[in-house]
């Protein structure tokens, strides 16, 4: 790349001659405000709020869309550009109806931080939007217009990036609006990535975060409230907390649910290690192969298999995204019964939790509270689905996101970054390094492929390949990862699908792969829609390398190595046929 | 002499209001390398108080289309469009169609031209160049960010020359030794002969109205350019030459109502405004209840001004202080 010279605020810079004028300030540290650039799409430049000063010019420019030039000269703070920017926020937020006591945006809100920063007048124009009204997506995902300060990055990130185009721009002018389109081939998902790139939460999660503080503040003593944490959630928490990127703060965040007032707290990566085994050994199934060694008893095996009827379609796509499971559902049913019947983590751990652990604790079942926190806004969705319950109960009660326990965090004034690390209560404490990669692109297909090599290669009796760990080919955030791998005598080809906006361009050629990975979300649960904001390539990256530190540093690597795992395992094939198969699997 | 050394010599600009050298835009269109190409005559005709696009669609409309015809065997485009304002297009479609039928007789030529309809709701942004390559490739009405020039990077992302109806009659003109350096003039408003009139093109505006015999017999201003984007101008300074589109409109001056051109003319980039930037969606709509007000607050109502200026996201944006900045000084002779 060629190198050019530029000046910003009088300091001398070599910079790419590609590059945009915020692209060399972000990477040089010098503040330009911006509110709808996003890294993760190209410059719309509509709400004018990173103008800068070029010497020589006239007009300011835009330093979201103004590529550098040889010899340019900036000003990022010159007494016009500040009249300029501060007008124009004032403009934006004239449009934003404050809520502020109760949202959980509050944690970072781009707007409120401008506001503050640039010392705005709150009051120079009345708010224009009070009256206007809010979609609503299910019970995961709301856009309140009322709070909406025409950015367009949900309209991106629904278009662009997921390639869903639910989302699309009604009437023109002052009267422009945001709306679902009225296509009605076209759903929403839940995926949340419209509230991720949000700068002023005018789409954000539907939040549970005030039913799950009632429910701690007015428990009776018979009752038991457990917290749950995704895999992801452990890697992007410190971010809020200014602990910076890619922080592995499971002790802490154990500790922080505690604070809050949760009874108990178990770790969703022990659910990802029964997820990777079902999974692991569905696979293998719809390839002839039955894999005996770590889940049943030889006697009754075929027995059980007949009444778990597998299609033996392939390829088998995994299931756990449950915005993937409604992407499958809305746009293609033909491939319903390629998803693997597994259900998902936090599922299988709830449904342990109020059965197994239940007995064990001799409580009703019906006298838990389980709350999931999660990086996702459709797990509020999945948590629902009528099919998952089990005799009639359903098995997570709440889910609030990364940023509802995030909010929580701070509406209590604990102090994440003092508190003391614990861990996680047994039995659901003990994870695998495979569990731990879960959150990121192409760890559940890892995870799921360092068990299906160790039951094949038992099978063979073969040792070298036993010891098979990683799978590199499916790290990394390209959109698609195709790749070949060697299970014993088995080829297995697999792609792995990041971000849904890769499917469709996959679509025509699924008939070439017998196990694809789809993850919603760019980067998968690090990138999801519930995560802390701003979350960008960069971002992701950082997340996805401390996933992958906890699962170089486990002792245990593979998810049939997880002793607690093989327990409730041995339990479940000593429990009634029906309520084994309810616990493991679902149907759709 | 090759056209574009013609044109180069007949020193034309465009006549869509920017007047931008026209040999300038063919001179980079030919040396633009591309396997599609595509040439777009923009009659849009979507600034208020011009008529001039109509009128030459009736009484020019095969000397333009010699122009076009021109135009399209010299580069040999992909495509050649003839962009039309809606009504332009129900009333003039069979006419341009059947002259074009007569004059091309190589039917691989004509199958390249092609009439399109400008949408109704595009209003006056319609007519923008990138909004109006926005227009034809399906997207949402609005502008695009610029650079990159159409010439070099427009519809589909390949090289575009647009030029506007009256530029290519008068390379019809040039080409044929007999442009004159004459443009149109549309005059309306508070006048006794609206109409368009064809004068040289250094003509003030005082002569014009002379001419036409449109000077009033009251206290007046004109708007010169357009009703849109073009300045104010005093009974005192109707010596320039006329710019932008060409139109001069007559107002009465009410000095006991001086706030209500503003009214009008905000209510108009109220409406028209697209909605893609935050000074020209917010700040307009923000003028006008400023104005409205008994006590004007006219330091913030300038700074509102200042910054479309400064940054709004297309020309459109930026031509509303032109008009208001000149209004306030020339004729409520308010210092700023």
């Amino acid at each position: 790349m060629k190198k050019i010279n530029i000046t910003i605020n009088n300091k001398k810079i070599k910079v790419n001659l590609d590059a945009t004028i915020l692209e060399v300030a972000i990477h040089n540290k010098i503040d330009i405000p911006h509110l709808c650039y996003h890294a993760d799409f190209c410059a719309k430049a509509t709400c004018r709020v990173c103008v800068v000063e070029i010497v020589g010019q006239k007009k300011l420019a835009t330093a979201c869309s103004t590529k550098v030039e040889d010899g340019m000269q900036i000003k990022t703070n010159s007494p016009k550009v500040q009249k300029i920017r501060k007008l124009n926020l004032e403009l934006l937020f004239a449009e934003h109806s404050t809520k502020c006591n109760e949202c959980v945006w509050q944690i970072n809100c781009e707007l409120l931080n401008l506001a503050k920063k640039y010392n705005i007048s709150l009051s120079k124009f009345s708010n224009r939007k009070k009256k206007l009204a809010t979609l609503n997506f299910d019970n995961s995902v709301e856009l309140d217009m009322s709070q909406c300060i025409d950015c367009r990055n949900c309209i991106d990130a629904c278009g662009v990036m997921q390639n869903i185009h639910y989302l699309g721009l009604e009437g023109k002018g002052v009267k422009q609006k945001i709306a679902s389109t009225k296509n009605k081939k076209i759903e929403c998902i839940s995926c949340g990535q419209c509230a991720l790139h949000c700068p002023v939460g005018a789409a954000q999660e539907k939040t549970q975060w005030e039913i799950v503080e009632k429910k701690i503040q007015k428990k009776s003593k018979n009752k038991i409230i457990i917290a749950q944490f995704a895999p992801s959630i452990r890697v992007s928490i410190g971010e809020a907390f200014d602990l910076g990127h890619g922080r592995v703060m499971t002790g802490q965040l154990v500790s922080a649910l505690r604070a809050l007032g949760f009874d108990y707290v178990f770790d969703v990566n022990f659910g990802a290690d029964i997820t990777t085994i079902v999974e692991a050994k569905e696979l293998l199934e719809r390839f002839g192969l039955h894999s005996d060694q770590f889940l049943v008893n030889k006697k009754n095996i075929k027995e059980k298999l007949k009444s778990e009827i597998i299609p033996h379609r392939l390829p088998m796509f995994t299931s756990c995204c449950p915005a993937w499971v409604r992407y499958v559902e809305h746009y293609h049913k033909e491939l319903l019964p390629n998803l693997t019947t597994s259900r998902s983590p936090h599922i299988h751990n709830a449904g342990i939790i109020k059965t197994y652990w239940a007995q064990k604790m001799n409580v009703n079942s019906r006298d838990i509270t389980i709350v999931s926190v999660m990086p996702c806004t459709a797990k509020k969705f999945e948590a629902e689905r009528k099919e998952l319950k089990i005799n009639g109960l359903q098995l997570v009660d709440n889910v609030i996101t990364t940023r509802e326990f995030i909010w929580l965090l701070k509406k209590n004034k604990i102090d994440f970054s003092k508190l003391k690390k614990s861990r996680a209560d047994n039995p659901f404490g003990e994870y695998s390094g495979a569990a731990a990669i879960y959150g990121g692109s192409g760890g559940v297909m890892e995870s799921a492929l360092r068990t299906a090599n160790a039951m094949i290669c038992a099978q063979e009796n073969n040792k070298i390949c036993k010891s098979r760990i990683e799978f590199k080919s499916v790290r990394g955030l390209e959109g698609f990862k195709d790749a070949r791998v060697k299970l014993g005598n088995i080829n297995l080809k697999i792609g792995v699908v990041n971000g849904i906006g890769n499917f469709e361009k996959i679509y025509p050629k699924l008939k070439n792969y017998d196990y694809i990975e789809v993850m919603t979300c760019p980067g998968g649960c690090i990138g999801g829609g519930g995560q802390m904001s701003p979350t960008d390539n960069a971002v992701r990256a950082k997340r996805m390398k401390a996933l992958q530190s906890i699962d170089q540093k486990s002792k245990i690597r593979q998810a049939h190595n997880n002793q607690g795992v093989l327990e409730i395992f041995q339990w479940l094939d000593q429990q009634k046929l029906n309520l084994r198969n309810k616990i493991l699997y679902t149907k759709f | 002499m090759n056209i574009i050394e013609k044109i180069k010599k007949a020193k034309l600009v465009g006549r869509g209001g920017a007047s931008f050298p026209t040999a300038r835009k063919w001179e980079t269109f030919v040396q633009t390398q591309s396997q599609q190409k595509y040439i777009i005559a923009n009659i849009a005709e979507g600034e208020p108080g011009v008529l001039k696009d109509a009128y030459i669609l009736e009484n020019n409309c095969e000397d333009f289309l010699d122009g076009l015809i021109l135009a399209t065997r010299f580069f040999k485009p992909t495509k050649t469009y003839l962009y039309l304002r809606h009504v332009y297009y129900k009333k003039y479609f069979k006419k341009i169609t059947k002259i074009l039928d007569s004059k091309i007789k190589s039917g691989k030529i004509r199958k390249n031209i092609e009439l399109i309809c400008e949408p109704q709701e595009a209003g006056y942004i319609g007519g923008a160049e990138t909004v109006l390559l926005r227009i034809i490739e399906k997207k949402h009405i609005e502008p695009n960010l610029k650079p990159p020039f159409p010439t070099t990077c427009g519809l589909f992302g390949q090289p575009t020359l647009i030029n506007n109806i009256e530029t290519f009659l008068n390379i019809a003109l040039v080409s044929r030794g007999e442009y004159k350096n004459e443009r149109f003039y549309t005059i309306g408003g508070d006048c006794v002969h609206p109409g368009v009139y064809r004068y040289k093109d250094n003509f003030s505006i005082l002569k014009i109205l002379e001419l036409t015999e449109n000077y009033p017999d009251f206290p007046f201003f004109v708007q010169v350019g357009g009703d849109a984007s073009g300045v104010v101008l005093s009974q005192k300074q109707l010596k320039q030459k006329v710019g932008g589109a060409g139109a001069i409109t007559i107002h009465k001056l009410d000095a006991k109502n001086s706030k209500n051109f503003l009214i009008n003319l905000l209510d108009f980039f109220i409406n028209e405004s697209c909605g893609k930037c935050t000074p020209c969606r917010e700040g307009v709509y923000r003028m006008r209840e400023i104005i409205s007000e008994k006590k004007v607050n006219y330091k913030l109502f300038l700074d509102l001004i200042e910054n479309l200026e400064q940054s709004a996201f297309c020309a459109l944006g930026m031509a509303l202080p032109v008009v208001v900045r000149s209004y306030l000084k020339n004729i409520c002779k308010i210092k700023i």
